[in-house]
């Protein structure tokens, strides 16, 4: 059998699926965040907890109202989307003009705020979310065992993924979003509602989290930390693609989750610290990141 | 007259004995203070939940003891050592607490036991598991009632190894916590007859443990052992579960309470041991004390918990008995006396301040079997208090080898 530094062929090829997966969580999460950086200038500590809500609405939806996974899928980040924006409304929209420290502020308070209240109702413990019975089982590839699940969260990332891409790169209300990024006041005057196209900016990149959320929840336990663990690894992610690039943070995060697979296989210890450290090379090198552009 | 007078003495008498009595206890107050961790992560194993369980035991204590109050106060250390140092020192000295009891978290367990020491006052540990608390950080004022390591690993790896479990692999969280379950098993394991075929540490906390299960798969060890706990175990549970690792090798839980059971579901965790030192199923007692702590809780007991309950039942006894809450006095009743209640039979607090009781070792149902909620476990085997905790002959406790 072949072997790569002592680990079997059919092993790595096993393990750098699985870092696709991973991948595909912190594309969809950077995503997000890459979009409201990139509008707002607003840096959201909020998203792990926006993350965690669309697990757990998914949750409740299944457990107190009989709502099935691909209803959840739906639904949730509908929900979550709109509290974002009532968020957007009535609090963040006061700090655009001042610091991105006092955004930050802002979001990390209600972060702590959102999961207090899950720990509160919920408890520590995790809650357990079923796979829809369409994609349980998994297919043996011969060289790894792939559950169903697993396969639908790398395609349904990536298809999410590109959908955004299209939106904002190649459609006319992308384009609008785009211009108000270089210049609000500019596009104001042409007559385009820009606070309104800021909250539903917002409300989109929350509603992505949620729907990472929601594919989560059958991998993961949905308890009200999930999201402190994954936000900080997204948060790197976005800074390593360059802040406020779309392609930059879905290319990053597929990239990052392999390269994070193949440390669990070499040096597991290290495999939390080892995005950080690409962090740390990559601002020496290219401190806008490595597919964003100097403002 | 002279009758008159007699009952006039002997009512002096009565009221003087009576004022003497009181006396002996410290402040007029026997005060409680119940130091966990309120809203993290052990939230869900001890928590509100030890709050109601000493609660509950006081109120069927009668809610005084030698003519006194008994109060109940709590706190939440959020899992820190400085903080639970801070909040135990902040009672001792101005709030007049007695006994500090759950300390859940080894690291605020240790700095607690510290202060409680230096404090001159009693501190019961029912939470936390390491084994340095009654070795080399013992004190004379601490009881380690409900469970350690050791007892873990012995109810758990060794029943493995007997059925057949003969080679094991670790999936360990990689902080001393994990390092020492992971120790304290491999000795069991190789003890029994058994073989560590390796281990593989990941991060702590983790979320997506895919990659060390499919290296545990690829070592082709009959049994996982998850030295892990909390969330982490339940999702090395279920990941497991999702990528046909197990039933095909086995998973061997070695720190799992009822409550981790409840959050993964009977699906993903059906056949996994699992050591615990109290069931609620187990028997009539058992049964009885968890329905009325179910009623309140909305939840049943945990092990930390009903070890609570139990635990603060057994200190007031002893204050009744020594007739004094004098800490010396009231330590020495509580080693003297054996603990028999349905959390215990036969438990004997030892001079290190280990509570060596039984331990039982459960298998989790599969989902076909489980009648009603919180129908969780087999019972396996009890595990006899020498078997499962180590003799005192091994301690590396100051208090007994010197």
């Amino acid at each position: 059998m072949i072997e790569i530094f002592g680990v079997p062929l059919q092993g790595l090829f096993g393990q750098l699926l699985v870092g696709l997966i991973n991948g595909s969580f912190y594309a969809v999460l950077s995503l997000g965040l890459a979009i409201i950086f990139g509008l707002l200038n607003i840096i959201n500590f909020t998203h792990g907890a926006q993350y965690m809500m669309g697990a757990f609405f998914a949750w409740i939806g299944l457990t107190k109202f009989g709502l099935s996974y691909w209803a959840a899928l739906v639904v949730s980040p509908l929900l979550v989307g709109a509290i974002g924006m009532a968020i957007e409304r009535t609090m963040l929209r006061r700090l655009y003009h001042l610091d991105h420290l006092y955004g930050l502020l802002l979001t990390f308070g209600l972060a702590l705020i959102i999961e207090g209240f899950f720990f509160n109702e919920y408890g520590s413990s995790g809650q357990s979310y079923d796979v829809p019975d369409a994609l349980s089982g998994g297919t043996n590839l011969g060289f790894v065992f792939l559950p169903n699940y697993r396969a639908w969260v790398v395609v349904a990332s990536i298809a999410m993924c590109l959908v955004s891409w299209f939106l904002i790169e190649r459609t006319r209300l992308g384009a609008y979003l785009r211009a108000g990024t270089e210049n609000p006041k500019l596009l104001q005057s042409f007559g385009v509602n820009v606070p309104l196209l800021v909250t539903l900016t917002y409300g989109y990149g929350v509603a992505l989290a949620a729907f990472a959320g929601v594919l989560a929840a059958p991998v993961f336990q949905a308890s009200p930390d999930m999201g402190s663990k994954l936000i900080i690894v997204v948060f790197a992610v976005v800074v390593i693609g360059g802040m406020g690039s779309i392609m930059g943070s879905i290319v990053t995060g597929l990239g990052l989750g392999l390269i994070e697979g193949l440390t669990k296989v070499y040096f597991p210890e290290f495999s939390a610290t080892v995005i950080f450290l690409i962090m740390v090379i990559v601002l020496l090198v290219r401190p806008a990141g490595l597919f964003g552009r100097v403002r | 007259m002279q009758m008159k007078m007699a009952k006039f003495l002997a009512g002096v008498a009565a009221l003087a004995f009576a004022a003497a009595a009181q006396a002996q206890v410290s402040n007029d107050v026997v005060k409680i203070g119940v130091l966990t961790d309120l809203s993290g992560p052990y939230a869900d194993l001890s928590g509100p939940g030890s709050v109601l369980a000493v609660k509950m035991a006081v109120e069927d204590f009668g809610g005084k003891v030698l003519g006194k109050p008994i109060e109940v106060v709590a706190a939440d250390h959020q899992n820190k050592g400085d903080i639970a140092a801070n909040k135990a020192r902040e009672w001792f000295d101005r709030d007049n607490v007695d006994l500090i009891i759950d300390l859940v978290s080894t690291s605020t367990a240790l700095a607690v036991m510290k202060v409680a020491k230096e404090k001159n006052k009693i501190s019961i540990v029912s939470g936390a598991a390491s084994t340095k608390i009654t070795n080399e950080d013992c004190t004379d004022t601490n009881v380690h009632y409900t469970y350690d390591t050791r007892s873990l690993a012995e109810g758990t790896g060794r029943a493995v190894v007997k059925q057949g479990g003969d080679t094991w692999f670790f999936l360990t969280a990689d902080y001393a916590f994990g390092h020492s379950l992971e120790k304290d098993t491999s000795e069991v394991v190789t003890a029994a007859g058994g073989k560590v075929l390796g281990s593989v540490r990941h991060p702590f906390p983790g979320q997506d443990f895919s990659s060390f299960l499919l290296k545990a798969q690829a070592s082709g060890a009959k049994v996982i052992g998850l030295a892990n706990a909390g969330t982490d175990t339940q999702n090395s549970i279920k990941q497991a579960a999702e990528f046909g690792i197990t039933p095909k090798q086995k998973l061997a839980g070695l720190l799992i309470a009822i409550t981790d059971v409840h959050s993964v579901g009977l699906k993903a965790a059906q056949d996994l041991y699992v050591t615990e030192s109290f069931y609620w199923d187990r028997d009539d007692a058992s049964r009885n004390w968890s329905k009325k702590f179910f009623d309140r809780h909305k939840k049943m007991p945990t092990m930390v918990q009903a070890g609570d309950y139990s635990a603060t039942l057994h200190y007031l006894n002893a204050i009744k008995a020594a007739g004094t809450d004098d800490t010396a006095k009231v330590m020495e009743k509580m080693r003297a006396t054996p603990v028999n209640d349905f959390f215990a039979k036969n438990g004997k607090i030892r001079a290190d301040g280990l509570h060596v009781h039984d331990v039982y070792l459960f298998q989790v149902k599969k989902p076909a079997d489980s009648k009603q909620p919180w129908d969780y476990y087999h019972v396996v085997q009890t595990v006899p208090g020498e078997q499962a905790f180590a003799p005192l002959a091994q301690s590396r406790c100051a208090l007994v080898t010197k």
